[in-house]
């Protein structure tokens, strides 16, 4: 690039001066704006006739500090499970998603296996699921049977795992064939084509609405509390019943909030970083 | 005995044919041109000798041996075959070094550090090592397309398959791939390209093959047919060419 130390043209220092007049106009703007919208929401909110008696069942800091041990004591089992059931998910739903791609008439078990997996789990709601698992599998009174939070998180696996499997394949299916003829031409296997160059590429794409998924389960791991596990929402629920105060569910619902949050974050920093390599 | 043997090869595309009985012998270190209109069958050629595509009649000998057997691994085939494509095709997650070595790695079980001692000197003679830390989307086409023709030789190929690979180029670019060629025959490379640089095929070709309907229409040295075709059809293509500004 060829630059010189030319003094700056009349018409661009017009054009910058213009530039930030426009810049501090729109951030007044926004400022009232929000602020406008901001009052008039607390003003219509707290003075509706019934406010006083809703914040008196929402909003209550005894109950609220009394909640919070055992909310966040719950709150670690959803972590936990989080971690858990989002590895084997997506450690899941990758296998399904390469099955799904195998040719040959050998494969045609395994084939149709996947397939109907993941037909059969993004349409079955994950509560009839996790209901099945967790009280119909106990029901056949096996040896080692495991625990009854076990088949939840295993619930959870299996449900998401069918809907990652499909995001894993539109990834696999987006590598151009040039990329798998290159590869195959330089005598590698489908398998190391796949592992190299295909999956590498793929996962990278499909990053952004993986951790996407990601996030919803970590909403969906509270719902193993409909089969017995005390979690978060669970202890919000028992407290709320000694209290007759609906306190404790708004601070189990703050804490799910704070807890996506950096997940979210990362997502978001991923989708961009991702936008900005296709633009390059 | 010649390297590579074709004899009534047959390729279609659903009802279309676009190889008709095609026969084409290539001796060692003979460098055959391929030329002929979009769509004479050239690169499917190219794409069928290396296994890509299969084959609907003929057979195809590589070194004595029947590879369009489908007894045969493609596999172990393609690693005695080096293709390079038009679009350059380099993976665009894995460095300049990645994409070299990785056959030799996982298909050859070189270790890492002679792969990569092997790149880095096939790198240097086409003035290319700096870039070897480098992503394919950092560097030229013309840039791209050496690397790519580095990843294919490294391979040790008894062949080399070129499919136009300087038409995706700016015409500035396309100099340092056909020295890079030209070198590559100096080597005895047995090579069959396909190409639209009719000057280049002058200058590189033992032999030019005008492929037309699928089959070889005209064969023989470059003097001969480009500059005295006996075929009025290749006549007609040169003229075409030529009124291009291509010759």
């Amino acid at each position: 690039m060829i630059t010189e130390d030319r003094p700056v043209s009349a018409a661009q220092r017009e054009r910058i001066a213009y530039r930030r007049r426009q810049t501090v106009r729109s951030v007044l703007i926004a400022a009232a704006s929000t602020g406008v919208l901001g009052i008039l929401l607390v003003v219509g909110v707290t003075g509706s006739p019934g406010w006083e008696r809703v914040r008196a069942s929402f909003l209550d800091g005894a109950v609220a500090r009394d909640a919070f041990p055992a909310v966040l004591n719950g709150l670690w089992l959803n972590l936990r499970l989080l971690v858990f059931c989002a590895v084997a998910a997506l450690a899941l739903g990758l296998l399904v998603a390469v099955l799904r791609t195998l040719r040959g008439p050998v494969f045609f078990p395994v084939r149709a296996l996947a397939t109907g997996y993941t037909y059969g789990f993004r349409g079955m709601p994950l509560i009839i699921v996790i209901y099945v698992l967790a009280f119909g599998v106990p029901g056949l009174r096996l040896q080692g049977t495991p625990s009854v939070l076990v088949l939840g998180g295993a619930a959870l696996v299996i449900t998401y795992g069918a809907y990652l499997a499909e995001v894993f394949r539109a990834g696999i299916e987006s590598v151009h064939p040039s990329q798998l003829a290159a590869a195959r031409s330089l005598g590698l296997t489908y398998r190391q084509t796949m592992r190299h160059v295909v999956l590498p590429q793929a996962v990278r794409r499909v990053a952004p609405p993986l951790l996407n998924d990601t996030v919803a389960l970590q909403k969906d791991v509270g719902l193993v509390s409909l089969a017995g596990p005390i979690d978060a929402v669970r202890a919000a629920q028992i407290t709320t019943a000694e209290h007759a105060n609906f306190t404790p569910y708004i601070v189990a619902g703050v804490l799910f909030v704070l807890l996506a949050i950096p997940l979210i974050a990362v997502t978001d920093w991923v989708t961009l970083r991702a936008a900005r390599r296709q633009t390059g | 005995m010649s390297v590579l043997e074709c004899r009534g090869v047959t390729k279609r595309f659903g009802g279309h044919t676009v190889l008709n009985h095609l026969d084409l012998t290539v001796a060692e270190h003979e460098v055959v041109v391929l030329i002929g209109a979009s769509g004479s069958g050239k690169s499917t050629l190219l794409r069928c000798v290396n296994l890509l595509e299969g084959i609907d009649d003929g057979t195809i000998h590589l070194d004595g041996e029947h590879i369009t057997d489908p007894r045969v691994n493609p596999d172990r085939v393609r690693q005695r075959i080096g293709i390079v494509f038009q679009a350059y095709n380099l993976f665009p997650h894995m460095t300049v070094l990645d994409n070299i070595t990785l056959a030799p790695r996982r298909v050859h079980r070189r270790d890492r550090a002679e792969a990569e001692a092997k790149a880095l000197d096939l790198l240097g003679r086409v003035g290319l090592a700096d870039r070897a830390r480098s992503y394919p989307d950092r560097l030229s086409g013309g840039q791209q397309q050496r690397v790519a023709i580095v990843r294919a030789l490294i391979n040790e190929p008894r062949l080399m398959l070129l499919d136009e690979v300087t038409s995706a180029l700016d015409p500035e670019l396309v100099g340092e791939v056909l020295t890079m060629i030209r070198d590559l025959k100096a080597t005895g490379m047995t090579m069959v390209l396909a190409t639209h640089e009719m000057g280049f095929a002058r200058q590189v070709a033992d032999r030019v093959c005008f492929l037309e309907g699928g089959a070889v229409l005209e064969s023989g040295p470059p003097e001969q047919v480009l500059g005295d075709p006996v075929q009025p059809r290749t006549r007609q293509f040169l003229r075409r060419i030529i009124e291009a500004g291509r010759l």
